[in-house]
């Protein structure tokens, strides 16, 4: 028993037993040129251990859209397996891919619908013929709002200014993935929640290109 | 029709045994008794025009329109039995508007179309209810997918045109918009042609008045369904008129 002493000195609710997976997070999507580029971290919490370091929170709705999830993992999951479901039957129905504002309005009815028993934020993002590469952010209530570049989780909060001073409009795809791994790498360092390694995708006409970034090959920032 | 009369035309639900549908067919009918209605898709939009027929000197001007906005983005002009019309108009309206709050953008036509066709269609097999006794074209334009037109009929069929007619004057009516360039043209250009061959189709000797409608959802409305305005409409239907008189000149002239 001298194990659980140790361990109820430091904790002594034991809350890790009964806290919820949560991807206490850092997720970013940024529109580029030809799409949007999505990214972000892979550290999945319960509590204070890392129930997972190498999480996909990049999630694949359709051929097109993807979205980042950040909140409770079982909420994100759920909603996300929802909206997959009825953009594919809608895609039946259609015959084409849906746009990404449909899928933003799918996710955007179930977050405020449900928005006393939620713990989700969450970005779509995608490209569509109709207005190409699109971000739209839907927060914790159920909000939604189309951004051209957008940040999420608790990392996102220690990066603001940084993305109010490097983001430019039309940038290329390597510049808005350079800048994407950058913004996800500060985060990152100053989130005890987000870690591990970056992961990317880049949403365009032709589909998805995902890649990784593994933790020794991430940007070097200073650490004090 | 020759079958008329043996018992095989009193219901929807039943087929004669030559494999007809006979309220289908009488639904057609109804339609082809209406005033005509014509809908061109030039390159850059769609344009309505109505040739309504005023039965009494004393309805107000403009009362019974055949022409409606089923949403900001779609037209919708009518032919047949007007009360069988506006409940098309109705359904194709809460079809739009539930289509926006469950998806968050405007309806494809493609999917607003296939939604009411098979609306109508269900009114073609069941013996309690007739089939509609009315013929709808609908219209739009989005700077991504252009211009689209469809027309449904009382069958529940429907296809995509470039130019369309119906009503007493359809067979005139495809005759003159077979001879237009309908690809390459605008809906500036169109409107002046679609106010002309409802003129000329139009039959004074046995309908004698009648009203013009005009609408059309275009680049130049962006993308928005509405009326021609009244200035230009007033000028067309008067090009329309002297175009029509011409004609009967030079007719006069060959006697």
């Amino acid at each position: 028993m001298a194990a659980s002493v140790v361990d109820t000195y430091a904790d002594p609710t034991m809350s890790w037993m009964n806290a919820p997976h949560s991807t206490g997070t850092s997720i970013m999507a940024c529109e580029y040129d030809g799409g949007v580029v999505i990214g972000a971290d892979s550290r999945t919490t319960t509590g204070a251990y890392i129930a997972n370091r190498v999480t996909d929170k990049l999630t694949r709705i359709t051929d097109h859209i993807y979205c980042c999830r950040s909140g409770s993992a079982a909420d994100t999951q759920a909603i996300a397996d929802i909206v997959t479901y009825h953009l594919n039957f809608h895609k039946m129905e259609l015959g084409e891919e849906p746009l990404v504002q449909t899928a933003a309005a799918i996710f955007r009815e179930l977050c405020y619908n449900y928005r006393d028993s939620l713990v989700a934020g969450i970005l779509v993002a995608g490209w569509d013929k109709k207005k190409g590469g699109q971000i739209y952010s839907v927060p914790i209530g159920g909000m939604v709002q189309r951004q051209a570049v957008s940040i999420g989780g608790s990392g996102s909060t220690y990066v603001y200014g940084y993305v109010d001073a490097n983001f430019k409009p039309n940038m290329t795809k390597e510049e808005a993935m350079k800048f994407v791994t950058n913004t996800l790498t500060l985060a990152m360092l100053r989130d005890g929640s987000s870690g591990g390694v970056v992961r990317l995708g880049v949403i365009s006409e032709a589909g998805v290109e995902r890649s990784v970034i593994l933790g020794d090959q991430l940007p070097k920032f200073y650490e004090g | 029709m020759s079958s008329i009369g043996t018992g095989y035309d009193l219901s929807a639900s039943q087929f004669s045994p030559d494999g007809r549908v006979f309220q289908v067919e009488y639904a057609a009918k109804a339609v082809e008794n209406s005033g005509t209605v014509i809908g061109l898709r030039g390159k850059d939009g769609v344009v309505f025009a109505v040739e309504k027929l005023v039965t009494s000197k004393l309805y107000e001007p403009g009362a019974n329109k055949r022409i409606f906005h089923v949403d900001e983005h779609v037209g919708m002009a009518v032919a047949g039995l007007i009360s069988d019309a506006r409940q098309i108009v109705e359904t194709a309206r809460s079809e739009a508007s539930s289509y926006r709050s469950q998806y968050g953008a405007p309806v494809p036509l493609k999917y607003l179309n296939e939604r009411v066709s098979m609306y109508m269609h269900a009114y073609t097999l069941y013996s309690a209810v007739r089939p509609y006794g009315c013929s709808v074209i609908m219209g739009t334009w989005s700077d991504y997918e252009g211009p689209q037109m469809f027309m449904l009929e009382p069958s529940g069929v429907s296809f995509s045109y470039f130019g369309c007619a119906v009503g007493k004057a359809k067979q005139a009516a495809k005759t003159e918009i077979e001879k237009l360039k309908l690809a390459d043209m605008t809906v500036k250009d169109l409107v002046k042609e679609a106010a002309r061959i409802i003129y000329i189709v139009h039959d004074e000797l046995k309908d004698k008045q009648f009203e013009l409608e005009l609408s059309w959802v275009s680049k130049d409305t962006k993308g928005r369904h509405e009326l021609v305005p009244k200035e230009l409409a007033a000028e067309v239907e008067n090009q329309a008129k002297q175009a029509l008189a011409d004609i009967e000149d030079s007719d006069e002239g060959d006697m």
